[in-house]
Formats: C-alpha cells, structure tokens, sequence
C-alpha cells in the first residue's frame, strides 16, 4: 500500500489529476524514491541500474493503455537528477502522464531534473501530458529542468501538452524532436510565470522525412517582475511541413523574449512561424465589464481562457 | 428610464479641445425602442458609450431609474442593469461561446440555455457552442453573438451600437427579425440602438437625430421618419438586391 501524506496526495492531484492510485501501468516517485510501482501485461517498467531513473517498454501493438510517473517532493534542499526512456513498441497507442510537484518550505533549493527520452516506433501514436507545479512558502526556490527527446520513427504521432502554471521559480525546458518521413508532431505548451520566476524554453526540431510535420504552439503569461525566453527552431531537410508559434501575453514589470527561428535544407520544406507578445487588449477588459465583471475578474477570465 | 441631463463630452485635441457631445438631454422612457441615427461623426457612438461608462461625461448627469450613474464604472452599471453591444466584437483566445454567454448570464447556464439564446439571433447552436470566440469567426458570427450575450443578460436598458455594421444582407434580415422579437417581449425594459438604417428606424417607436454632438431633433417614428428619407441617416439596404437584379 502507498503511503503519502496530504502535501503529497494535493501534490498529485495538482500534476497527474490523481485521486487514487492510477489504473494501468504506474511509478510513484516520492521524494527520491519509488513509493509504487506496477507494471502490466503490455508496459513495463524497469528501474535502471547505472543511474537514478527508469526503461519503460511498451509493446508493439499495445491499445489504449496509460502510463504514470509523477514525481513530488515535498523535503527541502532536495536535488535530484532522472533519466526515463520510453520504449513504445510498433503500432501502439497510449497515453503517458508524467509531471513533477514540489512543495519546499524550507530554505534550501528544491530542485528536480528529469531527462525524458521516447523512442516512437513505426505507426506507434503517443500522447504526453506533463505539468509541472510548484507550493509552499519557504525562501527555497522550487527548480525544475526538464529535457525531453522524442525520436519519431516513421508514419508516428507525438502529441505533447506540456503545462506549467503556477508555483515554479526557475525553469529551463529542453525539447528536442526528430522525425522520420510521415511522422507528426503536435507540441502544446502552456507556461505562466508570476513573481520573481525565471522561464527559459527552447525547442529544436528536425524534420528528416518526406511528410513529416511539426506544430509547435506556445502560449504564456508573465505577471510581475518575471522573465520568459521562448525559441523553437524547426529544420526541414525533406518536404516537410513545420508551423512554430509563440504567443505571450505580458503584464506588470515581466520581460518576455521571443526567438523563433526556422531552417529550409529542402526546396519542398514549408515552414512558418508566428509570434506575438502583447498586453490584454483594452477592449476584452471592457467587453467582460459590460458583462458585470470586475477588472480584476475580466483579467483572470481573459487569461485562464488564454491558458486552457 | 434612462436620463441623460446636460451631457456634455470633450476630448483633448492638438490646438483646443474637441467637443463631440454638447449639452445632450433626453429620456429613455421604459418599454421604448429609440433609434439614434444622424451623420457620421455626430457622436452617436460616443452617447452609447457615454450610457455604458465607458467614456466619462466631462459635464452632465446621467440617471438609471431615478440612480444617478454619472460617477459608476461599466461593472457597477452593468450590475444595474445595462447591456452593450459592441460596434466592433470583442475576440478572445481560448474564451468558447457557452463561456462567454455563462459570464453573460452571469451563472452556469446549461448549454440547452445557451442554445437558446444563439437560435434567438439565428444561429445554430449546435455548431457554435463549442468554438472560440476567435478570428475563426466571421463578422456576421461575431455579431451575432454579441448581440447574444446581451439577450442573456436580462437587462433593464440594452444599448446596440451600430449592430448593422459588417454583417451581410441574409444576417441583417435575421438581425431586423431579433430586434422586432425583442421589442414584442420588452416588458419594462428598453431599447437603444444607434443605426442609420432605414430598416431599423422602421422598427423605432421614437427616432433621435444627434447631428455634431447635439439633439437635431426627436419624436415619434411617424413624424421624424419621413424627414430622413433618402438623406444618410436612413441609408436602404442595396437596390439592386432588394429590385433582385444581379450585377454580373
């Protein structure tokens, strides 16, 4: 039986919208160690030997199965570096949940790198929810700095949905994307930063074959005195479709930096690429007060629809 | 009943201040649709505004049911009872209709609610529930669901601005068909809708002319109609599609 205690459990809820103990194949990590695991006839998960992490190998053909492996930390001054391969098999489809929550109420730093990599086989379709959170009213800061890599074989779907909302001070996310001909990609990354937080973002895909494409979608907000880099680049070196795009809203003191950038070694790449920063458009305030909405209230509707 | 007492407006110009609204006084009695049209840059937009809260009379006072209102933001009016519809819609990013018409409503209506509020302006609910209110949208949609949120609403005074403005000939005969409904079902509440359509002001139990900022003249549709045949502040719609001619 798992035993966690109520920062925990909030913790969960918060990145893996976990009540319970998850159905399927699971790895529950509590502050640097495995508090439950579970594999299934089709997912398995092996703890690796020469360093802190996991092999999850999923087999081909496997339908409409889930993985879990959230991780929460609630001890103070922790630091802790993870590596976790995801094997999916031919053909299969499923839904992996990852997600980090830290809870630091002490004065040491709180810090939780994870490196992810998923090997995507031929015809294999993945979708990868990760959100990231972060509480407690400690001085320690709360770090995370994920890098995640994802291989697409060919004629394989990633879809990627990659939050990070609240509670975070400073965040440098690595993603790194390479596919083979008729491979898709679809990145939704959703970020707000508040306070004193520090948000760094860089995106590098490569679209290595014929009918791959890429849609890489950034949304976020930057409250207070907090800083946002955002850059994605996309390389086409086949006929390929790529779109990057890159849209902050901006507030109070925050600072944002948008970099996109695309590269063509193909006379048949098709890339473009959008960004926009700006502030909440005077006139959505306006319409939401019409509506009898305070201010206060039009700006956290206008902003919460902006990061669903 | 909406007064308006000696309502004055300036902004700030380079070399003196432009006044676009002088000494404007008028009663909006209850159960009334009142048309304000007149010349382009007569100020009709900036006097619905004015009634909304969201410019500020620089002299004047503005009464809602005997309250004076001068001095509330748009929220406090609004939670008095006034609707305003958008010249130019609002899009929002993420913001769904059923979301936008539950702010609206103020609760959580049920999406059969919903429905019935987007079937009122002639949109099939089905089809919109669940769209972004987005550039995705046409302006026809747009407006539509503008002057949707305003039917949620439920309230005591609805301002349109321009409601006609960018919307095609099919929509602006569902949108005079909206207004004639709301206008059978008006109750103790009124109606403003600033237009310089003729097909509008046909509606209009009272019509205002407001020529450079000031009360040309008003009364009763019958009387003040027949002045504005044929001159820009009662345009018709397009000859050629009302004759059924076809311009090749």
């Amino acid at each position: 039986m798992i035993k966690l205690d109520e920062i925990q459990k909030r913790l969960l809820r918060e990145v893996a919208d976990l009540h319970t103990v998850p159905e399927g194949a699971y790895n529950i990590r509590s502050n640097s160690q495995s508090v439950g695991r579970q594999s299934t006839a089709h997912i398995e998960i092996i703890p690796k030997t020469d360093v802190s992490g996991l092999d999850i190998r999923i087999a081909p053909g496997t339908k409409n199965e889930s993985v879990h492996i959230p991780v929460v930390m609630t001890q103070s001054g922790l630091k802790e570096l993870v590596y976790n391969d995801f094997y999916i098999g031919e053909g299969a489809d499923v839904v992996i949940v990852a997600g980090c929550g830290i809870d630091n109420c002490g004065t040491q730093d709180s810090q939780h790198d994870g490196v992810h990599r998923f090997f995507v086989g031929r015809g294999a379709s993945v979708k990868y929810v990760e959100k990231h959170y972060g509480s407690g009213e400690g001085s320690g800061k709360r770090i995370l700095n994920p890098v995640t890599e994802v291989y697409l074989e060919e004629d394989s779907t990633a879809e990627m949905e990659m939050v990070q909302i609240k509670g975070v001070d400073d965040t440098e996310r690595t993603t790194k994307a390479e596919l083979a001909a008729g491979a898709r990609l679809v990145v939704r990354e959703r970020l707000m930063t508040h306070g004193d937080q520090r948000a760094v973002s860089v995106y590098s895909v490569t679209l290595n074959g014929r009918g791959a494409s890429a849609d890489v979608v950034s949304r976020s907000v930057a409250r207070d005195r907090s800083y946002q880099k955002f850059e994605a680049t996309i390389a086409g070196n086949a006929e390929c479709h790529g779109h990057t795009e890159c849209d902050g809203i901006i507030m109070d003191d925050a600072r944002i930096l948008a970099v996109p950038a695309l590269e063509a070694n193909n006379v048949d790449a098709a890339l473009v690429h959008e960004a926009a920063i700006g502030k909440i458009a005077g006139d959505q305030l306006i319409k939401l007060m019409t509506l009898g909405l305070t201010e206060a209230e039009a700006e956290e509707q206008i902003i919460s629809g902006f990061l669903k | 009943m909406l007064e308006l007492k000696h309502i004055s407006f300036t902004v700030p110009a380079e070399e003196k201040n432009k006044e676009i609204i002088h000494d404007v006084s008028l009663t909006i009695p209850d159960s009334r649709l009142v048309v304000i049209t007149g010349p382009n840059g007569g100020g009709k937009s900036t006097l619905a505004r004015l009634i909304a809260g969201i410019e500020r009379p620089t002299a004047g006072q503005i009464l809602l049911n005997g309250e004076d209102i001068t001095g509330k933001s748009i929220t406090e009016r609004a939670r008095l009872g006034i609707g305003f519809a958008f010249q130019q819609p609002v899009r929002f990013k993420g913001i769904r209709v059923l979301d936008l018409l539950r702010l609206a409503a103020g609760r959580q209506i049920s999406p059969a609610d919903a429905c019935d509020y987007l079937a009122a302006v002639g949109l099939c609910a089905r089809d919109y529930i669940e769209r972004e209110v987005n550039a995705s949208l046409s302006g026809g949609e747009l407006k539509r669901i503008e002057i949707a949120t305003v039917l949620a609403r439920k309230t005591t005074l609805s301002v349109f601005d321009e409601p006609e403005a960018g919307i095609d000939l099919w929509s602006f005969q569902n949108l005079i068909e909206v207004f004639q409904k709301m206008r059978e079902q008006i109750e103790d509440s009124s109606i403003v809708i600033i237009s310089h359509q003729e097909r509008i002001l046909n509606i209009a139990d009272e019509i205002i002319v407001l020529r450079d900022g000031s009360i040309d003249r008003r009364g009763p549709r019958g009387e003040i109609l027949p002045t504005l045949i044929g001159t820009p502040s009662a345009v018709t719609g397009c000859r050629k599609v009302q004759e059924g001619g076809n311009r090749a």
